[in-house]
Order: C-alpha cells, then structure tokens, then sequence
C-alpha cells in the first residue's frame, strides 16, 4: 500500500490549518486551525511509522504525546481567550495587539 | 682658658665604661613610644573613660622608669654608645638617624623622664574641665617625644629635627587657647623669635657639615679635639652659628623675649617646656658640643659667656618689676638659662649641666605652685594675691622650698649648682663677670622673696575663696620639692662628685675646672647675695608697710621704666624690624606678588581660558560631540521606522514566518 495518498491528505490538512490561521478574524478558529496543523503532522507520523515498520512504534507514541500537548494547549488557549473576551468585549484577532511597538 | 691645673678625666683615668648592652640598644623605645602614643590619643583618645590621659600617663611613666634604669647603670658602670640607622644615602652624604646614651643624653632623658610625668599627673588635675583636654595630652605626649628626638641625638641633622618639632610643640601648647588673640599672638611669636634663631643653626649645621663631611656628632667632635684644619678654619663661625640657634631655645638677650610671653600657655605647659626641659636644649646643645667648641672654637666660647652674663643679669632685673607671678618665673628661667650658658662659656661643662639638672626640678616645682596658687585664685596678678599661706599650706612650703632653692642657700640644690658656676668663673679669671654673677645671685634672691610676699604673705586681696589645691596637684609639688632640696647633694666639691661622673660623654675627654673643694671666696659671696637678696626683699615688701604698696618704696622712675618696658627691646623690634619689614619689605614683595607673579599667572590663566574655548567649541562641540549626537540621532531616526514592522497583530508574523519559508524552501529546491 502507498503511503502517498496519506501525505496528500496529510498536506491538504495542513494547509486548511495555515489558510484557517491566516484568514479567520476569530481567536477561536485560529486555535482550531493550529490543531489542524498538529493533526497533520500526527498523520505524518504514524504513516512513515508504518513505513518504516518500526517495532518501536516511536511514531506512534510521539503522536500520543504530541495529542496531550495540544490538549494541554487549548485549554490554555481557550482560557485566554476567555480572558481577552472579558476584557475587551470582542474575540476578533485584530484588536490584540497589545504587544505592538 | 685651658691651663695645666685643669683636670682631665681621661687622664685620671675614669673614663671607663660599658656600653649599656640590651638597655641601650632598646632606648629607641622612649623616642618613637610618644609619638604612637601621640597618635593613639588623638584617635581614640575621645572614647577612654579619662580622655586620653591614661595613655598619656602611661607611655610618661614608662619613660621614667626606663630613664631611671639607664641612670643607675650609668651612676653603677658609666654607660656610653650610640647606634646608627642609615636611611639611604646621596652621594657621600649618608642619611642617618639613631639614639645616643651616654651621660650627657641619660641626664636629659632622666629630667624628662622626672618633671614630665609630675607634670602629667599635675595636668590631668590642672586641666580639668577645660577646652581641648585630649588635644593638650597630644600635644604635652608629642614634645615629649620631640624632645627626646633632640637629646638622643646622635647625627646634627636628627637635633635639628627634633629643635623644630619642640618648636612646633611649643607653638602649640603656648597657644592652647587660642581663642584669645594675645595667646594665638604669643605663640606667633616664640614661634618666629626661635625660627629666627634656628636659621643660624642651620647655617652653623651646614658650615659643620660641609667642613667636616658628616652629620655625626661624635665624628665631628672626633675632628675638633684632633686638629682638622679644614673645620679649624670655620669653627668660630660655626661655634657662633650654634649658639645664635641656642639663644633662641634657651631665650638669651636679647632673643629672650618670647619666653614671658610664652607664660600665656597653661601652667604645666610653661613647667614643662619653658622652666624645665625645652629651654635647656640651648644649654645642651652647647654641653653636646662642647669638646668642639674647647678644641677649636675657644673665641666664640667668649661670646658665649658675654651674652650668658649679659642675660643672668639683665632678666633677672627685669623680673623685679612684674607683677604677673608666672612672669616672675619666666625672668628668672631666662636668669638661671644665662648662669648656665655663662657656666659653659666660662669652660665650666658640669657646672652648667648641674644647674640645668638641679634648675629643671626646683624651677618646674616653683611653676607648679604658682599653677597650684593660679588655680585657686583666678589670676595671675600678685596684687590679688597674698596671704595665702594660710589657705594653701602645702602649696606655700613646696613654694618656700623651691625658693629657697633658686636663691642658693644650703644645703638645698640650687646652692651647690650656682656656688659651681661662680666658683668656675670666678677661677677662670673672669672677675667682671664673677661679680655681675653675684649680682645676679643677690637679685634672684630678691625677686624671689617678692614674689613669696606678695603672694603669700600679708592679708588676701583678691576677691575670690581660695582653697588648697588637689592631691592630685600638691604630691607632684612634694615630689618636686623632695628633689629641690636633695638634687644638689649628688655634686658635692670634696665629698661626693658623682654628678661629675654621670655626664661625662666619655668618647669625648673634656677638659674643664673641677673643684676638688669648695671654693670659699665665690661660696661666701654667693652666700651673701643670697641672704642679703632675701633680707631686703623681705625688709622692703613685708616690714616696710603693706606688702601691695611696697613696689612704690623703692620705685626710682627712669630705671622702673626702663625695666617696666624690659629694656625697650618689644618697642625696638617692633619700630626698627618688624614694622619696617612690614611696610617696606612686605609691601615690595606684595607689589612684586601683584605685579608680576599675579599678572604672569593671569597671564597663563588667559591663555589656558583662550585655549580652552577654542579646544572646545572646534574639538569637543564640532568634533566629539556633534559625532555621539548624530550616530544616536541616526539610530532614533532608523528605529523610528523600523518599529513600524512590529504591529503586534500574530497573524501578520505568520505572513513574515511563512514567507521566510517560502523563500528558503525554493532556495533549496533551486540549487538542489
């Protein structure tokens, strides 16, 4: 079995997740769009696992990992987005930039 | 001067002696100990329970007792070395520094030693309660080590150091309250009266020096008793240089005058310094050079003797007319130095160093009574005193011992010392001088039992309560007294001659007159003077009517005048040397200053401003400057628009990242 039709998928998931970061004016959506991401470099990993018939399995168990971090990350995430929405009433993008010069 | 019936004592063969062994070569202990001490006073004195005295007292008593040891070897065994420090040199001329100890310099660190710590223990009391207490410990600690400095010394140049640091000292302790402007103004001029007379020290140091090619003592005495011809040929210049430096120190005529102004310091300054030990550097200095000024300088011994007798004589009259007690003292100090100075001019060595000796005690007793006296009455002035007798037993009788004593009557010290000094001169063949020298004995004894009336005698004038003094005051009194009556008794002609022996500097025979009995002529002449002095004096000021108005039975007025004024010799300095200095000298060298040294300095100071402008408005202004300025502008001016790219809005940085991405991964494709 190929392992092509995989990384298509695998680069169509990510580039949704990189035109999702880009264009989406909500904070929400742009985190989700990073999960996207994660999720496309999750494919990778398990496909050139399977590849390389690794009896280790590190490809699996690093996509394990990386799955409880973006966990970990939303829901930090989430919480500040929460955050800014109290304080400035909106969760557009574009008026976060507090950290401009 | 020098005849066959002189004695030599290393021809008797007495000139044996050791070197003093651990003793001696540990005496650096007394000279560097007070400065140390001088400096811990200063600094930590403030914070000790009793100001800084204790360390005073302290190092003080270690020098007696030290003094005291090196005497007794020196009566047991005769002790005589001396060691050398060579600092560095330059060219020939080795700089050098060290201590002496022989007899000549144990007397002196013994009399030290002695009437300093009476005089310290006396202070502590004396001072009490007065302005800069610690300061004057420092200071009284700081002469006694200068001097110390001065009569350890065995190089010429070590002597000069110490002469100056007893000046400085001096200096000081006359002005000690300074607030008052006759005080600042009397220490001014000890100051400059003995800076005067140190120039021809200096000269006489560096005639010698040249002359001799050495600063060593022993060497150039070496030279004088051996007929070098190159110091031959300048000794009685230097011999005179000398002793101009020892008329300032030991106030002879007509340099005396800064000594009764010297009084205007607090008592145990003036018993200390200017009765006891600082005025008799003169008197040692010339004992130190003695053999030099026997071998070579035999003319200028001549002078020596006409300004001692001069001075014996003419202070002692001054002395009649003074009401102010310490004033008395004062004159009569610059008497008893003249009688010593006369003694060495007469070729009398011992003569002089045993009134020095027997001097130093009685004179530093009377000083402390007339403090003892001061303390309890509030002036100075005998017309507010009398009648004290009463009040201050103790101090009356130390007071009548210490009298007695300088008067000259037996047995108590100053009749052997004085009988000496007339027996030598009147064995010199100097009948002139012999007789003005009874005279002066006969107005000592005067002057001496005025003062005691007035101030004893009679009914109290002053308006005060006086009471006696301390015990802390009156022990030293006693002390003193003890050695007033018994000082003399170690120089007795025909029974003991022990004196003879202890300051005999052994490296360097001296051939002088040395009774072998007493001389009856000069005694009874002496004798005479000395009760007839006192019997006058107390028929004039005690039976002749009240004792306050007695000055006026014997008042002829040109002569009282004349000593009232002492001689016209303040009037004459200030008329013909001080305010000519003043208005012409002063005034050319201030137009000199004005003129020329301020205008070439402004001169300088134009240019430097001159050059100053220009360096900074082209070099600093154009050059460094205006750089700094316009590399930070341009930094502001870049920054300025550079930060523009941060917007802080993330997903413009993703634009910038992914482009960067972009760029490099069709770079790698491309080469690739």
């Amino acid at each position: 079995m190929s392992v092509q039709p995989f990384l298509i998928a695998a680069a169509g998931l990510f580039s949704i997740g990189i035109y999702g970061i880009l264009v989406r004016r909500n904070v929400v959506m742009v985190l989700l769009s990073i999960e996207l991401i994660l999720n496309a470099v999750n494919i990778n990993f398990v496909v050139f696992n399977a590849m390389l018939g690794d009896v280790l399995l590190q490809g699996q168990i690093f996509t394990i990992f990386i799955i409880t971090i973006a966990a970990a990350e939303v829901g930090i995430g989430l919480a500040i987005v929460l955050m800014l929405f109290r304080n400035r009433k909106t969760a557009n993008i574009d008026e976060f930039d507090l950290l401009k010069w | 001067m020098v005849n066959s019936n002189l004695i030599s004592f290393l021809a008797e063969g007495k000139a044996t002696y050791t070197d003093g062994g651990t003793v001696a070569e540990y005496t650096w202990l007394i000279v560097v100990l007070p400065f140390l001490a001088a400096l811990l006073i200063t600094f930590l004195g403030k914070y000790l329970p009793f100001k800084g005295a204790e360390i005073a007292l302290a190092t003080i008593g270690f020098i007696f007792i030290f003094s005291s040891y090196l005497l007794y070897l020196n009566v047991t065994d005769g002790v005589a070395s001396e060691f050398f420090i060579n600092v560095g040199s330059i060219g020939s001329f080795d700089l050098e520094f060290g201590w002496v100890v022989d007899g000549l310099s144990i007397m002196m660190y013994f009399v030290v030693g002695t009437v300093a710590s009476l005089v310290f223990i006396y202070a502590t009391n004396y001072m009490q309660g007065e302005v800069r207490y610690t300061f004057f410990f420092t200071s009284l600690t700081l002469f006694a080590g200068s001097m110390l400095v001065l009569v350890s010394s065995p190089t010429l140049l070590q002597l000069l150091i110490g002469w100056e640091l007893v000046g400085v000292c001096s200096y000081l302790l006359i002005g000690h309250y300074w607030e008052k402007k006759e005080n600042s103004s009397a220490a001014m001029k000890a100051f400059i009266t003995n800076k005067i007379a140190d120039v021809g020290l200096m000269i006489g140091i560096i005639v010698l020096a040249l002359s001799t090619g050495t600063m060593r003592i022993s060497e150039i005495l070496y030279q004088s008793t051996h007929d070098y011809q190159s110091l031959k040929s300048v000794a009685y210049l230097a011999g005179v240089l000398l002793f101009i430096g020892a008329m300032g120190k030991s106030a002879q005529f007509p340099l005396h005058v800064w000594l009764p102004d010297a009084m205007a310091g607090p008592t145990p300054v003036s018993a200390l310094m200017h009765a006891a030990t600082m005025v008799t550097a003169g008197v040692y200095l010339l004992a130190r050079m003695f053999p030099f000024y026997q071998g070579m300088a035999s003319q200028a011994l001549d002078v020596v003797l006409l300004f001692g007798v001069i001075t014996l004589f003419a202070a002692g009259l001054i002395a009649i007319v003074q009401d102010d007690l310490k004033k008395v003292l004062a004159y009569s100090t610059v008497s008893q130095l003249g009688y010593m100075v006369a003694a060495i001019g007469s070729g009398a060595y011992t003569a002089a160093l045993f009134h020095l000796w027997t001097h130093a005690f009685f004179k530093a007793l009377l000083f402390l009574g007339a403090g003892s006296v001061i303390h309890a009455v509030h002036t100075n002035s005998m017309k507010e005193m009398g009648g004290l007798r009463k009040e201050m037993p103790r101090t009356y009788i130390t007071f009548i011992l210490g009298t007695v004593a300088l008067a000259g009557l037996p047995p108590l010290a100053g009749f052997f010392s004085k009988d000496e000094i007339l027996a030598s001169l009147n064995h010199g063949g100097y009948g002139t001088y012999f007789a003005i020298a009874v005279g002066g004995a006969f107005i000592t004894a005067f002057y001496m039992t005025r003062a005691v009336v007035l101030t004893f005698f009679g009914e109290y004038r002053g308006n005060g309560h006086p009471h006696e003094s301390d015990s802390m005051m009156t022990t030293p009194l006693i002390v003193l007294a003890a050695f007033a009556v018994a000082a003399g008794w170690v120089n007795i002609p025909g029974i003991y001659t022990g004196f003879t022996d202890w300051v005999t500097t052994r490296k360097n025979p001296i051939v002088e007159y040395h009774p072998e009995s007493f001389d009856y002529f000069a005694l009874s002449s002496g004798l005479l003077a000395g009760l007839a002095g006192i019997g006058l004096g107390y028929y004039i000021y005690q039976v002749l009517g009240k004792p306050e108005d007695g000055d006026n039975k014997i008042k002829v007025e040109p002569i009282w005048n004349l000593l009232e004024n002492k001689y016209y010799l303040d009037d004459f300095y200030f008329k013909y040397i001080i305010n000519p200095t003043k208005s012409t000298f002063a005034n050319a060298v201030d137009r000199f200053n004005t003129n020329i040294l301020d205008k070439t300095v402004n001169l300088f100071g134009v240019a430097a401003t001159f050059l100053g402008n220009i360096v900074y408005e082209k070099f600093d202004q154009g050059g460094i400057d205006k750089a700094l300025n316009v590399s930070s502008s341009s930094t502001d001016a870049f920054g300025a628009r550079v930060k523009l790219l941060q917007t802080g809005k993330a997903q413009q940085y993703i634009m910038y990242f992914l482009s960067g991405v972009i760029v490099i991964s069709l770079l790698i494709l491309l080469v690739l």
